[in-house]
């Protein structure tokens, strides 16, 4: 499997000494979200309704509008690194792991997109 | 304990294996770790699409909200609702009880059973008590 050789990385097999990044991140997002989800749940409580017009003119506000936008990558971020994990573990073809995870960062990356362009979209106006 | 010949082997690989799901037996912190798998995966492909459904459709316009709200506030909608707010205290519980133990803190048997245990109660808890407010407040 080439653990820890030079071509085992070169190939992109055994460890790529990336580990302890991946690990990290995943921490660091944890703990922003930790924050973000209890605030973002909080506030949807708080709202008077969670109709159209409630939540758009809630939305408006850079104080929702901002921490939502940090809500959107750090969560993104934290199920992309979470559900690679995922993957690696209970698929051991290389290349079904590998289209896996592929699928897996454009579902992040273009879910991400998507939210946070929802996101400015109402916060600017739409 | 598995000794090492009876290891289990997984894929083409003939290095030994750390033991693996059968060889464990199932107790509160076991299930709260699988748990945790569960509720994170759950989240990432059905907690995150209805979010971005409830997001798109309030960027969208108030027809594209009416139909999110319409689904989203009937029973169907309320009991997904419901399990994904667990889905997510659970998460999150059991996600504070990981960033503890990665101090090396609660990683003896007791310690570790009874955070396991905790995590289930404030799940609970969290879910009963924000979807008390949102359905006594929100005229759902």
């Amino acid at each position: 499997m080439g653990t820890g050789t030079e071509i085992g990385r070169v190939r992109g097999l055994g460890s790529a000494k990336s580990g302890v990044g991946h690990w990290w991140h995943q921490r660091v997002t944890a703990v922003a979200n930790l924050a973000l989800l209890l605030w973002f749940v909080a506030s949807l409580v708080r709202l008077p309704a969670l109709d159209y017009p409630t939540v758009v003119l809630w939305l408006r506000q850079p104080v929702a509008a901002i921490p939502m936008l940090l809500l959107i990558v750090s969560v993104f971020y934290h199920f992309r690194l979470g559900v690679q994990v995922f993957i690696e573990d209970y698929l051991h073809h290389e290349g079904s792991k590998l289209l896996a995870i592929l699928a897996l960062n454009f579902y992040a990356v273009g879910g991400g997109a998507a939210a946070v362009f929802a996101v400015l979209k109402i916060a600017f106006g739409a | 304990m598995a000794t090492a010949t009876t290891r289990p082997r997984v894929g083409q690989s003939a290095r030994p294996l750390s033991p693996h799901l059968s060889i464990w037996k199932w107790r509160v912190h076991t299930i709260t770790s699988i748990t945790h798998r569960i509720t994170g995966n759950a989240m990432a492909f059905g907690g995150v699409v209805l979010f971005l459904w409830w997001l798109v459709a309030a960027a969208t316009g108030p027809e594209a909200y009416a139909l999110f709200y319409s689904v989203a506030t009937g029973w169907v909608g309320v009991v997904v609702g419901i399990g994904l707010t667990w889905v997510l205290f659970q998460h999150m519980a059991s996600g504070v009880r990981h960033l503890v133990m990665d101090t090396g803190a609660a990683l003896e048997i007791n310690a570790s059973k009874t955070f396991a245990t905790a995590t289930y109660f404030v799940s609970l808890a969290l879910t009963l008590l924000t979807w008390a407010v949102i359905l006594l407040t929100k005229g759902i």
